[in-house]
């Protein structure tokens, strides 16, 4: 691990600089609001940024991905053969992503890279991918980081994390693919070691200062499956929610897909969408026969498989960086936080 | 707002203690700044948990449709015109319904609010005519009509037109002269700017379906989107799938939409969603002197046919 300073007047240069190799992505100002999108010719990231409505998902794992492609023009040899799209894996860099984002990949990649399958769509770019984080120097009132295994300046999942100095950048270089992106740039100035470990542990804990809110997840672990969806809470819980899937398209940790052809004329393409539990298509079966035709039920699912499902397992905590965006935009304010506590707490009456 | 929340909570206790009703759909405090968040009480004790402020934004006759139960709700005007809707629509019967009305004094901009701040707001307090907000750097006052919702502004129907009692008494509706001034600007665009207009205001559409989803009006069992035998409308981000999916739900609502504004309420991507239903309103206003919801005797216009509807169209 190094450190490197990085003074703001050379930002930009160094940044242009990496293009040369790198496509970027990063924050952009759209209305009111910040979406994380590829930065186009002369657009920096907008590191001043509070938080994305969305996360940075999209850039590893599109709402749209085309996966294969076949012809159906019978003169052609090879009409009605799905062949695997080619995809730009070249490599990129996010900057400026947030370090529950980065956090959230590392969970996304228990996804999609195992032992017995490989998602080639997700790992190539995953792969292709240097993740550049910026600390958070004052989380907004929705962070509860901190008590989801992450935090306003953690670094898991990260290649580099930038702290920023007002008038510099410090930067926490802990990666190789980091390294080589910093070099990209052409930062060089080497910042000691001991008071670089200092400087971001004080950031830090003034940081977590900020996070006034929290949530208990010491108990979901010793409640048996069916304790927990037996509970009598769920109608009441899911009592306002209008089944939309906002919570699942915000959240960063949300993997759910869908497979979809669509043919154009002679053109047939496979794509990959994001699904949501909340709909009442998710996982209906062909039959007719559908899992979760209940709202209750659908809710239900969404926070077992963050809460709990997830947690059992791949024994590392739940599957939610506490970004609070879904606090933030669900339209009728149901919180995760509240659910979270009520299932950490609940206790079968016998 | 608290003489209103007093009163909806003394109602509801004793509707629910009587055993008039079998459950009451009413807000109760949001968990975060700005949010009031859609509540059922069965009981007295849940029923303390009701509020009144200017963040009732959603409609809650969005939660009678297809209801079997006895049903106490809290409704201010656009809700009631809703619930009329529903009636008329055979969605709720008259008599399973107990309509607490709220005289409704409008309800603020969410939105517009935040953008007055660098910051993310942390408290939220009001007053009978201002707002107070905190950020992490400090507080600021605001004249609620400055931050109204944009329908709230041209709204004329505040008072409840159907309901068994009321928490107040009636407001003095608005006298408004100009109804649709954002209808007119869009009218006034060359087709061009109109084209570029509605793609813009659908560019960060995500497909979440929240505006649907909090429209009383979209019942539907499953919505022509949802349809997958046959398969009408791709489910990507496609920009013509987008589209489609807004134009044609616009249309549906035509003549029905009491322009409540729960849809953009309910919007994360902050689209002017009512951008594609305010024209089909001035439309229905102007060609058949109808608006939505007022009466539970008239079907809407483009439900029936009368003789004396205009032909203008037939050239």
């Amino acid at each position: 691990m190094k450190f490197i300073t990085i003074d703001k007047k050379d930002w930009a240069n160094g940044i242009e600089k990496s293009r040369g190799i790198y496509q970027l992505f990063g924050p952009v100002k759209d209305k009111n609001e910040f979406f994380i999108k590829h930065l186009e010719k002369d657009t920096l990231p907008a590191m001043e940024y509070d938080n994305s409505v969305m996360s940075a998902k999209s850039i590893i794992f599109p709402q749209t991905e085309k996966m294969l492609t076949a012809t159906l023009d019978e003169s052609q040899e090879d009409h009605h053969i799905m062949k695997k799209i080619e995809t730009d894996d070249t490599p990129r860099a996010v900057i400026g992503i947030r370090p529950y984002d980065a956090k959230a990949m590392k969970l996304l990649k228990l996804n999609f890279d195992t032992d017995d399958y490989r998602d080639p769509y997700w790992c190539d770019a995953y792969e292709a991918t240097t993740f550049v984080g910026l600390g958070i120097n004052k989380p907004g009132p929705f962070d509860f980081s901190t008590s989801t295994g992450t935090g306003p300046f953690c670094d898991d999942g990260l290649d580099v994390l930038l702290a920023d100095l007002d008038d510099k950048y410090l930067a926490k270089v802990l990666t190789d693919k980091g390294a080589a992106f910093v070099g990209a740039c052409g930062f060089d100035t080497v910042a000691d070691e001991k008071e670089s470990l200092a400087l971001f542990d004080i950031l830090r804990k003034e940081a977590e200062k900020n996070i006034a809110s929290h949530i208990e997840t010491d108990k979901l672990k010793e409640k048996t499956v069916l304790e927990l969806h037996e509970a009598p809470f769920w109608d009441d819980l899911s009592f306002s929610c209008i089944n939309c899937g906002t919570c699942t398209y915000v959240c960063p940790t949300c993997w759910c897909f869908d497979i979809q052809d669509e043919v154009k004329q002679k053109e047939s393409v496979r794509l990959r969408i994001w699904d949501t539990c909340m709909s009442p298509l998710f996982t209906r079966h062909a039959t007719g026969h559908n899992p979760r035709a209940s709202k209750t039920q659908r809710v239900r699912q969404r926070f077992m498989h963050k809460l709990k499902y997830f947690l059992d397992k791949y024994d590392q905590g739940i599957m939610c960086v506490g970004c609070g965006r879904c606090v933030k935009s669900c339209p009728v304010n149901i919180d995760i936080r509240e659910v979270c506590n009520i299932m950490n707490s609940y206790e079968k009456q016998a | 707002m608290d003489s209103y929340t007093t009163k909806i909570r003394e109602l509801s206790a004793r509707l629910l203690k009587d055993e008039k009703v079998d459950f009451i759909i009413g807000f109760k405090q949001g968990t975060i700044p700005m949010a009031a968040s859609p509540h059922i009480a069965r009981t007295p004790e849940q029923a303390e948990q009701f509020i009144w402020d200017n963040n009732c934004r959603l409609n809650l006759a969005n939660y009678l449709t297809d209801r079997k139960e006895k049903i106490g709700i809290i409704a201010k005007g656009c809700d009631s015109r809703n619930i009329v809707t529903h009636i008329i629509e055979n969605k709720i019967k008259r008599e399973q319904i107990h309509i607490i009305g709220v005289p409704c004094q409008g309800m603020i901009d969410k939105t517009k609010t935040s953008s007055l701040f660098d910051e993310e707001i942390t408290e939220y307090s009001e007053t009978d005519d201002s707002i107070t907000l905190k950020t992490l750097s400090g507080e600021k006052n605001i004249p609620k009509n400055e931050v109204l919702n944009s329908n709230c502004t041209t709204c004329t129907h505040r008072n409840p037109v159907i309901y068994d009692e009321l928490v107040a008494d009636l407001v003095e509706e608005q006298i408004i002269d100009d109804l649709f001034p954002d209808v007119r600007r869009i009218e006034e665009m060359t087709a061009d700017e109109k084209w570029n207009h509605f793609e813009d205001l659908l560019k960060n559409c995500i497909r979440c379906y929240a505006c649907r989803n909090a429209c009383p009006l979209c019942y539907c069992p499953t919505c022509f989107v949802d349809e997958s035998g046959p398969q009408w409308v791709g489910k990507g981000q496609d920009t013509t799938d987008v589209r489609t999916f807004h134009y044609l739900r616009a249309y549906h609502c035509a003549g029905r939409c009491t322009d409540c504004g729960a849809c953009v309420e309910a919007c994360p991507m902050d689209i002017n969603v009512r951008d594609f239903t305010r024209k089909l309103n001035k439309d229905s206003l102007e060609i058949y002197g109808w608006e939505a919801g007022l009466d539970e005797t008239n079907r809407p216009p483009l439900d029936v046919y009368s003789p004396e509807d205009p032909n203008d169209f037939i050239k």
